[in-house]
């Protein structure tokens, strides 16, 4: 659907986008995750066309895009602060694409219907934005970008401001729309639940470089490098004879019996979470500590200060280099 | 928490608002002194409004001051907002340099904007008139423009158009329907402090004015040297109005459709 190609970026002879190789498949919603300055969002401004890559290309069902503006692009992008224009009503936001492309009224009238009517906007469509909620004004912008029907929707981290409790429901209408319209959705954030929760597939990005791509399930029990490894979920890292391997805080087990431990330690924060309680390890002769979580079933008494032991299994065990 | 003010405080104020104001008032209220000489109060009246009116030379001058600051204030508006757009357009450098060149007119002092334009015209052999005292005016005019129009466009900010373009819209089509009516307030703003700016203005007018060129600001110049008339307190009384409105519009028009953010003040 979209291939990038050795896409490489540099601004003022930084490089901010490692030459970078990634196929996207069609109906496919992939997200690219990183803390902020990591490139993610200039890989998404190069697929729509604000930034040009230094080298590289970018193709799209075949054809090769590189050169193209963004506005001969088959692509849209829903903005960080959705951009709606604020002279216009919510109809007007939405039929702008359309006008462009001198569609016949007909036409953008239908299509304006179903996409209010997809996102819920039917009673505010005679609404300017800034008569809008938040979360009304981003499903504008999403009403606006899929009116066009593009090939690709790019989405800018669309519910980065938006409170927690809204941009919860909204993740789930996303996901449901993303099905419903069978489009391909890329979609960049740096909140890793989010991306655990939404996508198909993820690429974790740090400092422009590709850490790791994978389907949610793949990133989260076998991270291929340590950045991987901690910024998606917890982890505990331990290093032995040289290499470097990770365990989730899941797959430790706490015993009093020390002797028989891989490790040893002293409790050093009881954390009780519900359906999970969490147990901090400060651990003998290392400058670490570890993060073990016991399940509800776990009924035993720790005391904060209590010596105990650290099992797991070698089978665990997640390599994630020297 | 109401913290409590010294009461000097208030005293200066109100002293620095007398001391600005009080001459204007007077101004204000003896247009309608029922007296021609003496500056004691002898009753209301609206005659210095009615002989005014019907002074041929006021009227020459306030018809030369109007074509002035009608066309002065489109070319400037034209040619400032132009401006405006297109430093949008340049590197960071090139922008500094022009953002500085453009308000060097505003800050350099009249007396020299209008020496400097009047040594201009008698090199290139440019008789002063009415054509002169236009391109002086627009010189001026244009800076306030450029001002007012490129603040707006900064507050607008890069993702509107982003937005038109992502939607299909050509560079054309992106300026017609997204950037002009998000700074069409800040042009009309521009063009009515243009348009104040070239009316009150004297100095400059003043150097590059010819024999049938007289505006109004240097016909009442000329009046006063023989002693201030009530026909005079009368036209600037219309003066003062006509800028203080179009001064107010200007504003208004500057924070229509910003929402919650208004600016309080002109940015000069």
């Amino acid at each position: 659907m979209i291939e990038l190609v050795d896409v490489q970026k540099n601004f003022a002879g930084q490089m901010v986008v490692h030459p970078l190789n990634l196929t996207i498949k069609e109906g496919e919603f992939l997200t690219l995750l990183g803390p902020s300055g990591c490139g993610k969002t200039t890989i998404l401004r190069m697929i729509a066309g604000f930034e040009q890559p230094t080298e590289g290309q970018i193709v799209l069902d075949g054809a090769d895009l590189t050169a193209l503006p963004p506005n001969r692009r088959d692509l849209n992008l829903v903005f960080q602060h959705y951009a709606l224009f604020p002279h216009m009503t919510v109809e007007d936001n939405i039929a702008f694409g359309l006008k462009m492309k001198k569609l016949p009224q007909a036409e953008i009238k239908q299509r304006i219907e179903e996409a209010v009517a997809m996102t819920q906007l039917t009673p505010l469509v005679k609404r300017y934005p800034h008569q809008l909620s938040g979360g009304q004004q981003q499903r504008v912008a999403i009403a606006r970008a899929i009116a066009n029907k593009p090939k690709v929707l790019l989405l800018d981290e669309p519910l980065g401001a938006l409170d927690l409790q809204l941009r919860k429901n909204l993740q789930s209408e996303l996901k449901q729309l993303q099905r419903s319209l069978g489009i391909t959705f890329v979609y960049v954030t740096h909140d890793q639940e989010e991306a655990m929760m939404l996508s198909d597939r993820i690429v974790i990005m740090n400092n422009g470089q590709v850490e790791q791509i994978g389907t949610p399930r793949e990133i989260y029990a076998t991270p291929a490098t340590l950045f991987a490894a901690t910024f998606v979920g917890e982890n505990n890292i331990f290093s032995q004879d040289g290499r470097l391997f990770a365990v989730r805080p899941e797959k430790l087990k706490a015993t009093r019996d020390t002797d028989a431990a891989k490790r040893t330690g002293v409790v050093q924060d009881v954390l009780y979470l519900g359906s999970i309680h969490k147990l901090v390890v400060q651990l003998d002769g290392e400058p670490m500590t570890v993060t073990i979580a016991l399940d509800f079933t776990d009924e035993r008494p720790w005391e904060i200060g209590e010596k105990l032991g650290v099992n797991w299994g070698s089978q665990d065990e997640v390599n994630i280099g020297a | 928490m109401r913290t409590r003010r010294s009461p000097w405080l208030g005293l200066h104020s109100l002293l620095m608002i007398i001391f600005i104001y009080v001459p204007i008032l007077f101004i204000i209220l003896f247009s309608f002194n029922d007296s021609r000489l003496s500056a004691e109060w002898r009753g209301f009246t609206l005659d210095w409004y009615v002989s005014l009116f019907d002074n041929d030379h006021v009227m020459d001058a306030l018809e030369n001051s109007l074509i002035v600051a009608v066309i002065s204030t489109l070319a400037a508006t034209l040619l400032g907002t132009l401006a405006a757009i297109a430093v949008r357009k340049v590197t960071r450098r090139l922008k500094l340099s022009m953002n500085g060149l453009m308000y060097l007119p505003i800050v350099i002092p009249d007396i020299i904007m209008g020496l400097s334009l009047l040594v201009l015209f008698r090199l290139l052999g440019v008789e002063t008139g009415k054509t002169t005292i236009i391109i002086a005016h627009i010189t001026f005019s244009m800076s306030y423009v450029y001002v007012v129009v490129s603040s707006r466009l900064a507050g607008m900010g890069k993702q509107l158009e982003e937005a038109a373009q992502d939607l299909g819209a050509s560079p054309w089509q992106t300026f017609r329907h997204v950037t002009l009516p998000q700074i069409t307030p800040g042009i009309i703003s521009g063009a009515l402090i243009a348009f104040t700016m070239s009316l009150d203005d004297f100095m400059v007018s003043f150097f590059v004015s010819g024999p049938s060129s007289t505006t109004l600001p240097i016909y009442i110049y000329g009046q006063v040297k023989r002693g201030i008339s009530p026909e005079i307190n009368a036209l600037c009384t219309i003066l003062i109005l006509v800028s203080v409105t179009l001064i107010f519009l200007a504003q208004y028009m500057l924070n229509r459709g910003k929402g919650q953010k208004k600016q309080k003040m002109l940015p000069f």
